[in-house]
This record gives C-alpha cells, structure tokens and sequence, in this order.
C-alpha cells in the first residue's frame, strides 16, 4: 500500500513541478497547493500506514486497546495543512491584488519593481 | 448565489454551524474535535453567510473586526501556556481543576483556554480571508 | 456535559504508569528564558493587534517587548556560556515524542543579535511608519517576526523549526505589502511564492527524515543518523541544502532578494535583510553541519562553487546596481556568500568565521538600510545620480555611514575584519586557495560599490552634483533622535565588535565547537532521552 502511496506522491510532485514551470501565477498557485498536498501525503505515507483506528483512548481506560494508528505524523500533517491552507489563502489574495494592480498575471511582464530600463549607476560626477 | 431557498436558509444554517462549532469545540477535549476544527465550521457558517446575505451583513454580525478576534485568540492561548510557571512545570503543560457550576462538576483546565483561542484565531482568520475574498467579487 | 469530558486520568480504575511519557524534572522559573523570546513577542503581538485602535499605544509597548526579549537574551546567554546548553520539553513530553526548546552557544547568539536589531528597528520605526502602516499591522507583524525568528534560533525539534520558519514567512508576507504600492505588490509575488517552495522543500526533507528515523528530535536525530552510516540520507541531506540555500538566497538561488527586498518601506527592508536569509544561513550550520555532517561533505565541491559564486556575483550586481536599497541587496547577497565559504569549508575556524560574520552582517545591513532610509529622507532619492550634499547637511550622519563602509567592506579595526580574519585563515587552511581569493576580490568589489554611494551621497557638493529632486532637506531635531540615534546605537555595537573582540570571538569559537561536537548538545537533553 505504502508504494502506491508513494506513486502517487511523486503523480503529485509531477504536476506540481510541471505547473510551477509556467509563468502565469494562477498556474503558480495550483502547482504550489498540488506541492502542499503531495507533501502532506508523502509524510503521512512516510509515518507507515496502520490500522484505521483513531489514536484516541476511551472513556475510563489508560492506554488504547486495539493496535492505533500512528498519531505524529497526523498530527505533523495536520499543521502542515493549517500552514500550507493559511499561506495558500494568502497568496490567493496576493495574486488576485497584483492582477487587479499590476494588469497581468504573467511574471514576465510584472517588472514595476525591476524595471527595464534602469539607469546605469553614474561612473563620475 | 443570490436565490430565495438559499437566503431563507442561510440564518438557521449558520447558527446551526455555530452551535455545531462550539459543540465541536468543547468536545475535543477528549474526543475528536477541538478548537481548528471547530474555528473552520465557525468559519465556513460565517462564508455562507455572506454569500447570501452580504458581507456587510456579516461584518455587522460579528460585532467585532477580525484583526481583535484573532488577537484576542492568540493573547489567550499564549497566555494560557503561562500558568504552569507557577508549579514548576514546562510551558504549556495541562493543568486540572474541577469546579462546581449549578451542581455540576466541571473540569477546566489550560488547554480549554488554549483551544478557545485557537477557535478564534482559526474563526477570524479564515472567516477574514474568505469575507475578504467574497467582497471583491461584488 | 461535565461527565463525559471528565479526564480519566484521576478517575479511571486501572491506573498505568505514564511517567516514562513526561519529563519529571522541576522546571525553575528562570528556565522559561529560553520561551521568553518566542511567547513574549508572540503574546504582546497579539496584544498590539487587539489594541488595533489605539495606535500610539503599540511603539511603546512593541519597544518594551523586544527590549525584555533582549535582556532575556543576554541573561540566557550568560547561562548557555556557563553551564552549557538550555533545554526544556514543552508540556513535559519526552523529547522523541514532545516539541522541545534547546538553546545553545549558535542560537542564542544568533537569537541575541536579533532582538538587538528588531529593537533597534522598532525604535526607527516609531517615527518612520505612518499612521497607515500602524493600522495594517506593522508592530504585529514586527513582533510575529521576532517570535518566529527566535524559535527559529532556539527550538530544538527539526520539524518545530518548519513551522517557526512559516511563522516568519508569514509575517514577513505581511510586511512586505504594507502600503500596498504597485512595486510592493509585484516584488511580494516573487518573494511569497519561491519562499513558499523553499519551505515546502524543506518539509519534504522533514517528511523523509521522519520516515527514515522515526524521529525529529534534532539531539536524537543527530545520534540516530551517526549511529546508521549506511542510511540512504543522500538525497535528504541535498533536499535540505537545496532549501536552505533558496531560504538564504544564495547563488543560482537567489533572484527572489534582489526582486523584493527594495520594495516595502525602510525598516521592513531592514528587518529582512538582517534577519531572514540568517535563518536560512544558520539552518544550514545546524542541519548540514551537525545533524547531516557525514552525508554533508559530500557536497563540499558544490557549496565551495556556490559560496564563491555567491560572494563574487553580489558584490558584482551591487557594483551595478544605481537604487541603493538594490545596492544594499545585493550586498546581502555577497555577504551571504562569505558565510557560505565558512560553511563549505566546515572547519572550526570556517564555522566561527560563518557564524561571527552572521552576526557581523545583521547589525551592519540592518544600519545600513536604516541609513538607506534617512539618505532617501534627506533626499527625496534612492538613486544615486540623486543624492548629493549629505556631508555638509550632517557631518555626523557622514561618519557614521563611513564606518558602516569600513565595517561591511571588512576593513579593520570594525565588525567586519574578525570574521574575514576567521574566514581567510579558515581557507587558507583548507588548502583552497582560490577561494580566498574569490572571496577577497569579492570584499574588494563590495567596498567599491559601497565607498561610491559615501563618494556620491555625503562627499560631492549638492551644488555640482545631479541632485534633481531640489536641495537636502536637514532633519529637524526630533527626526535627528529618532532617526540617527538607532543608527548610532547600531554603529556603537560595530566598532565595540571591532575594538573588543575577544568575546565575541571565543562565542563564535564555542558555537564551532558545539557545532562540529555536539555532545554538549545532546547531554543537555540525553537525561530525558530514551
């Protein structure tokens, strides 16, 4: 099971790099979000895959008391998803900021901070 | 999105998500749940909201600007890892105590404290973004 | 509802021994130094945004903060210097299992420098940053920065370092578009999105290493990986050079700096250049030069090209460059190559030069683009076909900056020569004698491109030079305290960095030490260790 995971992983990566290849940042962000979510499955695969039994201790007891799944890297996953869904969110309203401002979603072209034509800097007084 | 099955419905739906969320969230105390997931459930119920009523109306419903929510969220839960300093114990170690409400026994601890805040980071700041992202479509 | 929330750890019938789980230990009240500088600006942070009306408020307590944060810093260091590392297991976890705090000689220096320079940042600021910049969150963000930047320095758990760097990446994503200008708007695209990638690496490396060892626990990382030699960490150890060097901008890497960095206003700018390619910087000794040290030498050749690209391309693009918030960049960048030449060589004396020229370059970039900014106040111009005149409008502001060129060039006797010394030696030793030359051509190259903007902005007479924006505005006497004062107390630390070097050199010789032997490292957690 764990090597269709990882198959899929590297599906994942695939697309990732491909989109992130382009120069128009909507593609940008997909690739970035498709990166996000191959990395939350490549740590949850990395953890080993266990029974489907929620690490959670019942009412009464101390210890579980079936074999559990594994809870770390579940919860890493999880603050991964909170991290990657936060900074995702964000750059969603950078991209639509910079489309409405700058006229274009091509990189290529959103040189306002860089522009063409600089001066060169003066040689002498 | 502007239809009248959806405007009729919106306000019992989100209060149903609320109570869900505080629901959710107080049950993560030792069951699945807690105070992300609960502040995503408050979050979306505040999405739906807007989209059928207007973000106007929901600015006005939350009484407050999300900016002193997820402030307020984050002062709580970093001060609710204080209190074990005064048992020397690490930052952000459980600390129980039962007290009695109307006859019935209540555990509190720090880490409900801690929860409630990240409820409210979670709610403000996801609730921000999306209401943010829904006004620009107008 | 009280009922079936009840824990059952006081009620439950069969009770099971959980001490093993936690770490018994007392924990005396002055251990809470090595939190303070994460929960203190974290929690103020907070506070500030609260208090998101009272505007005039937040200066003052954003000062007293990071004021605190730094005090707390000397005393921790003064207790890292005498018993060794700091360590503490938040909620009483076993370290393997819990996120832990462990402070030693690197991160603490690193961490004090910091503070330094955010206070310092934020006393420039309660005069630079407008009204607007207040309500969009500066002091916050500021705040959230030096909390994440702290537990960057300080935490003790690899994959709690991804999220303080996150922590970072997201307040500076908020100031980075504070004010929201077009240029602004088009360099935080580039920064957020390679940043972004730079960290998802990482994380990815985080994920392999989790599946490789079951563990993230940097002591016990470090003892698992020398204890399996034949485990395939290749591949991970390259992940994590690849991200760090994107974090730390250095050469084929690095396009994102000198895109964005010119772009918020002048204290943000600062903030980042002395704060966040460090991070990076200090990611890489702790990971490649402690945890990966063995897989970690395989990739000498490649980090020697890099750092002598890096070092020489800087100081080239900063020779080139006519915006001296560019220039600045640029300079970073060089500086980011120096570092690099201490880490590629990996000796002690390398990993000292690296790590007391990371202290070195956050003070100086930091006053240098606090001094960008009052160059561009008095001005009116970033540009230097602008400015001209500033030696006559402030003799004084005229000196300190010369020392600032002193200093970032390496010239004795200022902060910049002991590392250089370091770093030479350090070469030198190695038997790379090309890279000390790519390095001091590229020193000499930047105290070209820097001596210029002095030569163009203080020493040519405003009457002869292209001023084309009108005369030089003088500071009134409030503007003199709250702008020239911060870089006073900057270039005070540069020439006592200098003069007085002996501390800091034997804290830089100690963090090598505890870098290429961590056993101090790992005893300071290894009582609690399984």
């Amino acid at each position: 099971m764990e090597f269709v995971l990882s198959l899929l992983v590297g599906a994942y990566f695939i697309a990732a790099v491909y989109l992130m290849l382009s120069r128009y940042v909507v593609r940008l962000l997909l690739g970035v979000a498709l990166l996000g979510n191959g990395v939350n499955l490549l740590i949850f695969t990395a953890g080993r895959l266990t029974h489907e039994v929620p690490p959670v201790i019942p009412y009464g007891e101390q210890v579980p008391q079936t074999v559990t799944a594994n809870p770390l890297p579940q919860a890493l996953v999880l603050t991964a998803i909170v991290i990657a869904f936060s900074i995702f969110a964000y750059l969603l309203v950078l991209a639509m900021r910079a489309y409405q401002e700058l006229g274009t979603d091509d990189t290529d072209h959103m040189r306002v901070a860089e522009p063409v034509d600089t001066p060169r800097p003066p040689t002498g007084y | 999105m502007n239809t009248l099955i959806l405007r009729t419905f919106a306000p019992f739906l989100t209060t149903l998500m609320m109570l869900f969320s505080v629901f959710v969230l107080l049950r993560g105390h030792n069951e699945p749940g807690g105070g992300f997931i609960g502040g995503l459930i408050a979050a979306s119920a505040l999405a739906i909201y807007g989209i059928s009523n207007g973000v106007p109306a929901v600015r006005r419903a939350m009484w407050a600007h999300p900016a002193h929510l997820a402030g307020s969220g984050l002062f709580l839960s970093g001060l609710s890892g204080l209190p074990p300093l005064f048992y020397d114990l690490p930052f952000m170690t459980g600390l129980w105590t039962t007290i009695i409400v109307l006859g019935v026994e209540v555990k509190l601890s720090n880490i409900v404290f801690f929860d409630i805040g990240v409820y409210l980071v979670v709610l403000a700041t996801i609730g921000g973004i999306a209401l943010t992202l829904e006004e620009r479509e107008d | 509802m009280a009922d079936e929330t009840s824990s059952s750890s006081s009620s439950g019938s069969s009770y099971v021994d959980v001490s093993v789980a936690y770490v018994d230990a007392p924990i005396e009240v002055i251990d809470y130094l090595v939190v303070f500088p994460v929960i203190g600006p974290l929690i103020m942070g907070a506070l500030c945004l609260m208090l998101r009306r009272s505007q005039h408020l937040q200066p003052g307590l954003a000062g007293i903060t990071l004021a605190a944060v730094f005090a707390g810093n000397v005393a921790l260091a003064a207790r890292v210097m005498a018993d060794g590392p700091v360590f503490m297991a938040m909620s009483r976890w076993h370290p393997p299992f819990g996120i832990s705090f462990n402070a030693d000689a690197l991160g603490v220096f690193l961490a004090l420098s910091a503070s330094l320079v955010a206070l310092v940042c934020t006393i420039y600021s309660a005069r630079s940053v407008d009204s607007d910049g207040r309500r969009y969150g500066f002091y916050p963000f500021l705040l959230f920065l030096t909390a994440g930047v702290s537990g960057a320095f300080l935490t003790g758990d690899i994959f709690n370092l991804y999220v303080w760097f996150e922590v970072l990446l997201i307040s500076s994503f908020g100031l980075i578009i504070l004010g929201n200008a077009h240029a602004q708007l088009d360099g935080a695209v580039k920064y957020a999105f390679l940043n972004l990638i730079a960290t998802t690496l990482f994380l990815i490396a985080v994920g392999y290493t989790y599946g490789l060892f079951g563990t993230l626990n940097m002591a016990d990382l470090t003892i698992q990986i020398a204890q399996t030699p034949d485990a395939p960490i290749g591949t991970i150890s390259f992940l994590f050079v690849f991200a760090f060097a994107m974090k730390a901008a250095a050469f084929p890497l690095n396009f994102w700096l000198p895109a964005s960095y010119h772009t918020p206003n002048i204290v943000s700018s600062a903030l980042f250049a002395a704060l966040l390619t460090k991070v990076g910087v200090y990611a890489l000794i702790r990971v490649g030069g402690m945890l990966f040290a063995g897989s970690f030498v395989t990739f000498e050749t490649v980090l020697v090209w890099v750092a002598a690209s890096t070092a020489v391309l800087g100081a080239v693009g900063a020779l080139g460059s006519s915006d001296i918030r560019k220039l600045l960049g640029f300079l970073v960048l060089s500086g980011i190559g120096a570092m690099f030449v201490g880490i590629a060589v990996s000796t002690p004396v390398g990993i000292a030069g690296a790590v007391l020229y990371a202290v070195h370059s956050i003070v100086v970039m930091a006053a240098l683009y606090l001094a960008a900014g009052v160059i561009g106040r008095m001005t009116g111009s970033f540009q230097l076909h602008d400015v001209a005149g500033l030696y006559r409008a402030s003799p004084l502001f005229a000196a300190l900056f010369l020392i600032l060129v002193f200093a970032v060039s390496g010239l004795p006797p200022f902060s910049g020569f002991w590392p250089k010394v370091l770093l030479v030696r350090a070469t030198l030793e190695a038997g790379e004698g090309w890279l000390t030359f790519a390095y001091l051509l590229s020193s000499f190259i930047a105290m070209i491109a820097i001596g210029r903007v002095w030569l163009f902005a203080f020493w040519r007479d405003a009457r002869k030079g292209g001023s084309s924006s009108g005369a030089v505005m003088a500071l009134d006497e409030g503007e003199r305290r709250a702008y020239i004062s911060p870089i006073l107390l900057l270039v005070i630390v540069v020439v006592g960095l200098g003069l007085v070097a002996n501390p800091a050199l034997e804290l830089a010789g100690q963090t090598a030490v505890g870098i290429i032997d961590p056993t101090a490292y790992i005893t300071a957690v290894s009582p609690v260790l399984p």
